[in-house]
């Protein structure tokens, strides 16, 4: 099967000696559901960052579909990621002021879809994640979980080749938190690739393959099931 | 990947339609500047179009003979100055009025010495025409008429006397002329070129020798010449009025007080219209410093933004359609405002409405320049945060 993302001997420094990852090595391959988890300071952000082309490693490589992101430009780095990556934030980050369908079409608008074409693209997507009946109603309308709902619709509307979500339960209470995770288990049965980061354990022990990072460094990946 | 054009106008009305107030404040600041620019260049030419009008149904060809004053009195012009200035060429018609030192008064019984700061004119048949005036109401003094206790008043000398309008077929109402009685036949409309004709009441030249002890000598001459010889007339006029001592003869041009008049507007419309820049210079900064709060306050926006797949000259574009929409809102509102202040203006002036249109286009392009010019270091603000900046923010 081949790799959508692959991160080789990747090593994160910031200025003042601080080594926020250091030569780590992963590969993600299409239909996965994995889990990368870590206390906080571990990295695990700084990884989730390169993996998602939002920053650049010191040294080492990342590829994306084949393509090596450290040697692309700015436009074509900010193509690659509209075209081909999605995001769910722990903070949602829906902009205010735009109804869930208009938040949703905004996943469409930097890959080029056109106008006519995003509205019944988002409308369906969040038919997808279960919010068909909230399509006009404004962020500060939604729940918690519903929000964080239309931001997920948002990452797989454009049915990018991997969905990276970072803490995506963590400003949810506890039901809300597992309805979100069901449902990103039931969109990696319908294909979809999703990488989960999270620094809770029984989070990560409910999910397929488990990265565990420390200090930095991968410590323990329980590799990819047999079924794959 | 390209942001279609209709892409970016909505990007750049996002901000505005989620925080309405404060765009409508940072687009008032946009909007005076305009307005002011379009009222301080409207006002004038609607004036000025008004002038226009008039020079144009006046002419520019009426010349004003009078004697210069030397102390208290006037030196009174030879008798025989009309008939001597009929003669010159180019002139094509010539008329004159006389101060008689009279008293007018709306009654007997108002004091002997009150004339109400009116004047009493001789006047002679032929002034209307040469001085391009008009009655309001009655007929103005005929060869009949001028030999007999008859007056024509002006128009601001018919209101202080209190007569607005003349009832056909009444009785003429009377006023009191040097302790006699003269009936009002005419009310004139004022006179542009002629104004202190407004203030005076004219009588028939042959009754103010008769009834007022008036001894003939014309005051004020008024002469019209063809066009093409006004400047050659004027020369010639003193030594034709007055052979003897031609320096105590001025000649002038009303037309030029009017044109003047026009040129002063124009200085202080150029005046103001540089404190309209400045105001709209102020409404610039007002936009920028909304436009750089906004940038602050909407980093986890772009942060977003970056990661859904916008480019940083995307997220430029943004915030520069966000910096030109504001100015726009502002540009078109203060053109609105501009041009119904001018219209309610020169309505209530009676004037013709006349806006430049490079002042309706230029204060709308203006505007559009402003939001650019202001809008530039917000978003090269906004474009220079890397995702991970703008995500933690």
């Amino acid at each position: 099967m081949t790799d959508v993302l692959s991160v080789e001997n990747v090593t994160r420094e910031y200025p003042g000696g601080v080594t926020a990852l250091d030569r780590v090595d992963l590969r993600i391959a299409a239909g996965e559901l994995l889990a990368i988890v870590g206390p906080s300071g571990s990295g695990k952000s700084t990884l989730l960052n390169i993996m998602g082309t939002l920053d650049l490693p010191s040294r080492g490589t990342v590829r994306i579909g084949g393509d090596d992101v450290t040697l692309l430009s700015d436009r074509k780095l900010s193509d690659l990621r509209g075209k081909r990556l999605g995001f769910v934030f722990q903070q949602f980050h829906l902009v205010d002021g735009m109804s869930a369908v208009e938040n949703v079409a905004t996943g469409l608008l930097y890959a080029g879809v056109r106008h006519r074409k995003r509205a019944p693209l988002a409308a369906a997507a969040l038919e997808r994640v279960g919010l068909g009946h909230r399509l006009g109603h404004l962020p500060h309308q939604l729940s918690g979980g519903e929000k964080q709902r239309v931001a997920i619709a948002r990452a797989l509307v454009n049915d990018p080749a991997l969905i990276l979500a970072d803490e995506p339960t963590g400003a949810l209470d506890t039901a809300n938190g597992q309805a979100v995770l069901a449902l990103l288990s039931d969109l990696n049965r319908e294909g979809a690739t999703i990488a989960v980061i999270t620094h809770d354990r029984e989070i990560a022990d409910r999910l397929p393959r488990r990265v565990t990072i420390r200090d930095g460094r991968i410590v323990a990946d329980s590799g990819r099931p047999a079924c794959g | 990947m390209r942001l279609s054009p209709g892409d970016v106008v909505r990007l750049g009305l996002l901000g505005p339609r989620t925080r309405k107030a404060r765009a409508a404040l940072s687009a008032l600041g946009i909007a005076i500047g305009i307005a002011t620019m379009i009222v301080v260049t409207g006002i004038p030419a609607s004036s000025g179009r008004a002038l226009d009008a008039a020079l144009a149904k006046f002419g520019t060809n009426l010349l004003r003979v009078q004697p210069v004053a030397q102390g208290d009195k006037p030196q009174p012009l030879p008798a025989e100055a009309v008939g001597m200035v009929a003669r010159v060429g180019p002139v094509t018609q010539v008329s004159a009025v006389a101060n008689v030192h009279s008293v007018v008064r709306r009654s007997d019984l108002i004091d002997v010495n009150d004339g109400s700061g009116l004047t009493v004119l001789a006047g002679r048949t032929d002034l209307l025409p040469a001085v391009g005036g008009r009655l309001i109401a009655g007929q103005f003094l005929t060869d009949a008429t001028a030999r007999f206790p008859v007056v024509v008043l002006g128009a601001v000398a018919a209101e202080r006397l209190g007569f607005d309008r003349l009832v056909p077929g009444a009785p003429p109402p009377l006023v009191s002329v040097g302790n006699r009685w003269f009936s009002v036949a005419g009310i004139l409309a004022p006179v542009p070129l002629a104004p202190d004709l407004d203030q005076s009441v004219l009588v028939g030249w042959d009754a103010a020798r008769r009834l007022l002890g008036f001894d003939g000598h014309p005051t004020v001459l008024y002469v019209r010449s063809r066009e093409d010889a006004v400047e050659g007339v004027r020369a010639v006029l003193p030594a034709t009025v007055n052979p003897q001592l031609p320096g105590l003869v001025q000649v002038s041009r009303p037309s030029d007080a009017l044109a003047a008049k026009r040129a002063a507007a124009g200085t202080f419309g150029a005046l103001v219209l540089g404190l309209a820049g400045v105001s709209l210079l102020v409404g610039g900064v007002g936009v920028a410093n909304i436009m750089v709060i906004s940038v602050l306050e909407r980093r986890r926006e772009i942060g977003l933004r970056r990661g859904l797949g916008a480019n940083r000259g995307q997220i430029r574009l943004q915030f520069l359609a966000e910096s030109v929409a504001l100015s726009a809102f502002g540009g078109l509102a203060g053109t609105g405002i501009g041009i119904g202040a001018v219209i309610g203006y020169a309505t209530w002036q009676s004037w013709p409405v006349a806006i430049p249109p490079w002042a309706a286009g230029g204060g709308l392009g203006g505007a559009l320049l402003v939001g650019v010019v202001a809008g530039v270091y917000p978003a090269v603000r906004a474009a220079r945060l890397t995702p991970v900046e703008a995500l933690a923010a």
